[in-house]
């Protein structure tokens, strides 16, 4: 590194190496017409997704757009809360802010009438019995406590049913790097 | 969220922070430390004219900057806007002028705040001079404003 | 060189306002009229690129969720820049030239709304020296008025023209958010808000979105009657530092214009990226444009400013005279950064 001449009165003192800028902005926060009609059916124990038409695809939460089609989704569609496991993560450190107790099981779950997953807490089963396919139900708070955050949901438990065989996205149309599909 | 009075959305506050903490290098870190100390410092360019603050490179050139020499603290206004209603981020709490400021010695200019109480008291080309901060850490925040110098 | 043309602009109404839509939301609605303006379907499209900042509207990677609004499934080639979506277009126009893609979309879209601008804006400056001072947007262009004034570049009277042509132009534009007719005389005897900046010299804050297509040689032609030719564009840089500057002029704006062709002259419209009034004359100033060139025939940013699609809204205006067949010559323009610190040239041309 090139080095540089200081004047006398910088040659004895500690140097700063660095500085703090904290910044800190206030907004008012619009999530859009999609993402409220969502909310505040999560207020009512209700599930709202959104899809561009019948058949096409039913996306919850809706952002109002179809990745897909680029289409908005101007059609409302209520899903289960009942759903299956697609993935899963056992989380082992405490991220800032966090307040379960670890280890604890993140989940990606696809509700019943849905073609997206979402992402929530799997509880009231051990880490190690968490497995892909398994049938989940959302556990609501109690009314008093209903609002429209994801917080209504508490988290999601195992149901008494069989495992589904679970759609591994890409598994029917192999877009792999070496895949004659994806070459063409 | 609540409900928007207005239609059929929700809203919520959001607050966003941004906790950095930057490395400033030893040209901008040289700044900062003489701010820390209670004096301004700049830097050579490669055509000698000194840049204030001091930058790692000539703007003009791209060549590595060297040396850093003192400069002000005193300096002269090049241009000025008079804020009639500081926000709430605002350096000072009553109306102030926002200015770039030439350091004596230097052939730059750097922005402050002008803390001159009425709009008539400032002038392009007028002198002025920092107001240190009482507990400074090597910040650009450690001239809490400047003032026109007495006289 | 491939030929390269503008093929189709639409944008939204630009409100104070827009409440009820996410960025999304709001942008969908503009992503389908371009298209049809244009003539295109999504499976046209080789190259998809956008301009905006997530810190306008404080949703962390916002510009992925708005991507939905395009289709990107499957994988589509696409890109963005965290500045005007007039520089996305340049980023196209630079894709378009290496040959391998005729036609792309461009979008920008800024929701100013849910947060204090000016406090949002002071986040593009030196993070050592100036952003810790929180100064605003209107404060530092004041700092360049006054440079200019002092200094006898132009006086507060033309800067009141120019205030009063804007909003009285932006009268036949029914996507401006101010439109009005005042005269010079009227916006003279307001009180500055930041001396010697009076607020009608200042932008509005708005919510807006804007898109454009562009496509290369006959793909064009096939799409539009009178493809508006982009001739030449550049993009030039001032330093960063305010005090390394000369505020009263726009070397990088002289220099982009140069580079973009624009000495040859002969425009009939310049829409010129310039948020406060003196800085259209500084950018008069630098590219040379005399006063048989209309300026800002749209309102300018003067009448609707949606950060970040501002600049692409003055291609796309300069643009559609061409294609609908108004303007046979036009200059766009759009600048970024404090005090016009980066600025974006283009000559757009129809052919007769």
């Amino acid at each position: 590194m090139t080095e540089i001449l200081l004047p006398a009165r910088l040659q004895d003192v500690e140097a700063v190496r660095s500085v703090r800028t904290p910044a800190s902005i206030q907004y008012s926060y619009t999530p859009g017409q999609a993402s409220s009609r969502y909310l505040k059916g999560i207020a009512q124990r209700k599930i709202i997704g959104a899809r561009v038409e019948p058949g096409a695809k039913v996306y919850v939460p809706p952002r109002g757009a179809d990745p897909q089609l680029g289409k908005p989704t101007t059609e409302q569609v209520e899903v289960g809360d009942r759903g299956t496991l697609v993935s899963f993560c056992v989380v082992n450190v405490s991220f800032h802010g966090g307040t379960q107790e670890i280890p604890y099981t993140t989940g990606n779950i696809l509700l019943d009438g849905s073609d997206q997953p979402i992402m929530h807490l799997i509880q009231e089963c051990p880490v190690d019995q968490v497995r892909i396919g398994m049938r989940l139900e959302a556990v609501w708070v109690d009314d008093a406590d209903l609002g429209p955050t994801m917080e209504s949901i508490r988290w999601f438990r195992p149901l008494d049913e069989p495992d589904l065989d679970v759609h591994i996205p890409g598994e029917d149309r192999p877009l792999w790097l070496d895949s004659e599909e994806f070459n063409q | 969220m609540t409900d928007d009075p207005h239609g059929d959305v929700l809203t919520a506050p959001l607050t966003i922070e941004y906790p950095f903490k930057r490395t400033t290098g030893p040209v901008v870190g040289a700044f900062l430390t003489a701010l820390r100390e209670g004096f301004l410092v700049g830097i050579k360019g490669s055509d000698g004219r000194v840049l204030v603050p001091p930058t790692e490179y000539d703007p003009m050139t791209g060549e590595d900057l060297t040396e850093v020499v003192e400069v002000g603290p005193a300096g002269t206004v090049t241009t000025w806007a008079w804020v009639r209603h500081p926000g709430s981020k605002a350096p000072v709490d009553r109306p102030f002028a926002w200015a770039l400021i030439r350091p004596d010695g230097a052939d730059t200019a750097l922005l402050g705040a002008v803390d001159a109480g009425a709009i008539g008291s400032m002038a392009t080309g007028m002198k002025v001079e920092p107001v240190w901060a009482e507990e400074r850490e090597g910040s650009i925040t450690d001239i809490t404003c400047w003032t026109a110098v007495a006289g | 060189m491939r030929d390269v043309a503008i093929i189709g602009f639409a944008q939204t109404p630009h409100v104070r306002r827009q409440p009820h839509l996410n960025e999304v939301e709001m942008l969908m609605p503009v992503l389908e009229e371009v298209r049809a303006a244009a003539k295109v379907t999504k499976d046209d499209i080789g190259f998809t690129v956008s301009g905006s900042t997530d810190y306008l509207a404080g949703v962390g990677f916002s510009f992925v969720m708005t991507l939905d609004g395009v289709g990107p499934w499957p994988p589509i080639q696409e890109s963005h820049v965290e500045m005007d979506g007039a520089f996305a277009l340049y980023e196209a126009w630079v894709k378009l030239q290496l040959g391998d893609v005729d036609c792309a979309l461009i979008y920008g879209y800024g929701k100013s709304s849910p947060g204090p601008i000016h406090e949002v804006m002071s986040r593009q400056l030196d993070p050592y020296n100036v952003a810790p001072l929180w100064p605003d947007q209107i404060s530092l262009a004041a700092m360049q008025a006054r440079v200019g004034l002092e200094g006898k570049a132009f006086t507060e009277e033309q800067m009141a023209e120019v205030a009063s042509r804007s909003r009285r132009n932006a009268l036949d534009n029914p996507n401006a958010q101010l439109r009005w007719d005042r005269s010079v005389e009227e916006i003279l005897a307001e009180e500055p808000i930041v001396d010697p900046l009076r607020r009608s010299d200042c932008p509005p804050i708005s919510d807006g979105a804007a898109a454009v297509i562009i496509a290369a040689g006959d793909v064009a032609r096939d799409h539009c009657e009178r493809p508006a030719w982009i001739r030449g564009i550049d993009h030039r840089i001032d330093p960063m530092a305010l005090g390394l500057r000369d505020l009263g002029e726009s070397p990088s704006a002289r220099l982009a214009g140069e580079k973009a062709g624009v000495g040859a002259g002969g425009f009939d419209i310049a829409e010129l990226h310039a948020p406060f009034t003196h800085q259209e004359l500084i950018l008069r100033a630098a590219l040379g444009l005399g006063d048989e060139v209309a300026v800002n025939p749209s309102g300018g940013a003067l009448a609707a400013n949606p950060v970040m699609a501002t600049g692409l809204v003055r291609f796309g205006e300069a643009a559609q005279r061409i294609i609908d067949g108004t303007a046979g010559r036009a200059v766009a323009h759009c600048t970024s950064g404090p005090c016009l610190q980066q600025n974006l040239v283009a000559v757009l041309e129809g052919e007769n």
